[in-house]
């Protein structure tokens, strides 16, 4: 009971981080309110069981070209749109997007209708893999693998490469970048774009734990968010930390108390923020 | 946009926009009679806006959880009739004292934080209302909602009636002493030290506002206001929701609100009227379509701002008056 409670709460919060790094790091470090970046999550997922499902492509490749996709869609926007934003105050940020997330949810609804869709798993991915200690899904170990492989490759990407230390440059200041001949046009829609394709990856992934349908971008908007608060923005230990955290405790309450809905959910978010406002892994300033 | 006047203009400048309110409710009332239900729904819709408005647009507190206090004080009104007395207007109190005591404690709490953790944490609170009113079924009805309640005459008088008559005379008449007294209250000098802290935090500790302490006020204002909102909604349509402390309620009224204008009462009330006007038009639409009109509308009035389109329309006048001049001069 703890042990499947421990492995399905991380693989939860596995799939919440993968989703939630992108909008870690558009609030934190771009200064942008996307609310629609559970819209993207859902993006991927309803190509991915279009493609898959639909159109017959074996997973890997349908995941592949869903994820891709995705983050074209992600750079697209930001080119035509909402770079006009970022100036902006953030209540207006925040109207738009939550306008786009809408014409997402109706977009969605016109073209595949309001039913949950279903991206099929290959064989490979059903069988359950003897670890020695338990047996697991092979569908739960391939989530918490992504989750690792994204925590430690975004991680690396952002604190050590050379497109790192352009984004925080860029960021810093844009003005100054440019003058140094930084592509900062690129370098903001590129990373908006790794971002929504992620957030495609978490989509697609998590689609067993957060079924498809055209509500989906509005109903884990909220979890979502709320990873990204209680890790602190722009931090991605600190989304995953959160992330873990908090899937453990849905998860949990979910199994031991479900008539309790996601009270403990929001009141363990409540005390994580009264706590560390800042985001988990930053202490609070004297 | 919040700059209030330091010289107060003519008597009749601040009494015509009411009078042309009331105005408004008598054609409402005597040309429009079937569609008297909905009005009353909106006139007490408004009173909910306005209270957002006093927290977003004067306080500047962004906030996605003022449905937790209209909940709140819908369940107030509700329990007070079933349980003790169906008199209305002590429902109302009930409302904004459940409003003003949970806005006051979340308050408590709350204020300690700003910009996106505020926002977060107001989600918290109305969420864990919604759970908690969903939980404690013998009280609450949980998923069924609260009903089954019935509500006296007003002030022994009147009770309602099915065309909605009463209904609507009501809440038309509490939005209006609500508008006046919020409009009252934000002129005050509470009001523009709200409206200074909204500005400028800095400069307002500096000159020596306790800031917590005034916008702790401003929100439990604000809660009250709310609770009454929901107290009347709960009265006329004679049944509490869980939807009434959802995130749903508190995003339609931001949007209601910024469509009128924040930081301007008049401006909520506005938002508030042709946002439902919408609402009810398209209600026969299918509700994923309604959302390609919501979305499309929230979408454009961020990139087309108000002021651009008052312009737009002030250069239109132009030309239709330079049109208009040798015209009327040649006859």
């Amino acid at each position: 009971m703890l042990a499947n409670i421990l492995i399905d709460g991380i693989a939860y919060g596995m799939v919440l981080f993968i989703i939630a790094v992108g909008l870690s790091v558009t609030l934190g470090l771009m200064r942008f309110v996307n609310l629609a970046h559970g819209a993207f999550a859902m993006t991927g997922g309803y190509l991915a069981a279009w493609l898959v499902g639909e159109q017959g492509w074996p997973f890997a490749w349908g995941l592949l070209a869903a994820v891709v996709l995705t983050g074209l869609l992600g750079m697209l926007l930001e080119a035509l749109v909402l770079r006009r934003l970022y100036r902006r105050s953030e209540l207006e940020q925040v109207l738009f997007t939550i306008g786009l997330t809408f014409l997402f949810v109706a977009t969605a609804n016109l073209l595949a209708g309001p039913e949950v869709q279903l991206i099929p798993l290959p064989g490979w991915l059903k069988t359950p893999v003897d670890l020695g200690i338990r047996t697991l899904p092979a569908q739960r170990l391939l989530v918490i693998a992504a989750g690792l492989a994204v925590l430690l490759l975004s991680a690396w990407v952002l604190g050590r490469s050379r497109f790192g230390i352009w984004l925080r440059a860029t960021v810093d200041n844009t003005g100054t970048a440019a003058a140094l001949g930084i592509p900062v046009q690129w370098v903001y829609a590129l990373t908006f774009g790794v971002g929504a394709a992620l957030a495609g990856l978490g989509g697609i992934l998590g689609a067993e734990l957060m079924p498809l349908e055209p509500y989906y971008p509005i109903k884990y908007l909220v979890l979502v968010l709320v990873v990204v608060a209680v890790g602190g923005m722009g931090s991605i230990t600190g989304s995953a930390v959160a992330a873990l955290a908090l899937g453990t405790i849905e998860t949990a309450s979910k199994y031991l108390a479900s008539d309790w809905g996601s009270l403990f959910f929001f009141l363990s978010m409540a005390l994580f923020l009264a706590w560390r406002p800042q985001g988990l892994l930053v202490a609070r300033r004297a | 946009m919040t700059g209030l006047p330091l010289h107060a203009p003519p008597l009749w400048r601040q009494v015509l926009p009411y009078v042309a309110l009331l105005g408004l409710a008598l054609l409402i009332y005597f040309v429009f009679p079937d569609q008297l239900p909905m009005a009353a729904r909106i006139a007490a819709l408004a009173i909910f806006v306005m209270s957002l408005d006093l927290v977003v647009g004067y306080g500047g507190l962004a906030t996605l959880g003022h449905s937790a206090m209209y909940g709140v004080g819908a369940y107030a009104a509700g329990l007070l009739a079933m349980h003790l007395t169906g008199n209305p207007l002590l429902g109302l109190l009930a409302g904004a004292c459940a409003g003003a005591l949970l806005a006051f404690l979340s308050g408590l709490f709350l204020l300690r934080y700003e910009g996106l953790t505020f926002l977060m944490l107001t989600i918290a609170i109305s969420q864990i209302a919604q759970n908690l009113a969903s939980k404690l079924r013998t009280w609450t009805g949980g998923e069924d909602g609260l009903s089954g309640f019935a509500i006296g005459k007003i002030l022994g008088l009147a009770s309602f009636d099915l065309q909605g008559r009463v209904a609507f005379v009501y809440c038309f008449a509490a939005m209006f002493i609500c508008l006046w007294l919020m409009r009252r209250l934000m002129a005050s000098p509470f009001g523009l030290a709200c409206v200074g802290i909204h500005q400028n935090r800095q400069r307002m500790a500096a000159l020596g506002t306790r800031i917590r302490w005034q916008l702790l006020k401003l929100y439990t204002i604000a809660g009250a206001f709310a609770g009454i909102s929901g107290a009347l909604a709960a009265q006329v349509a004679q049944i509490v929701g869980l939807d009434t402390l959802g995130f749903e309620l508190s995003a339609e009224a931001l949007v209601m609100l910024v469509l009128g204008g924040a930081g301007n009462l008049w401006g909520a009330l506005a938002g508030t009227v042709i946002f439902a006007s919408i609402h009810h038009w398209a209600s026969t639409l299918n509700p994923y379509h309604w959302l390609f009109i919501i979305g499309g509308m929230l979408v454009t009035v961020v990139l087309v701002p108000r002021e651009r389109w008052g312009q737009a329309l002030a250069r239109r006048m132009q030309v239709f008056r330079r049109a208009a001049a040798p015209a009327g001069g040649s006859s």
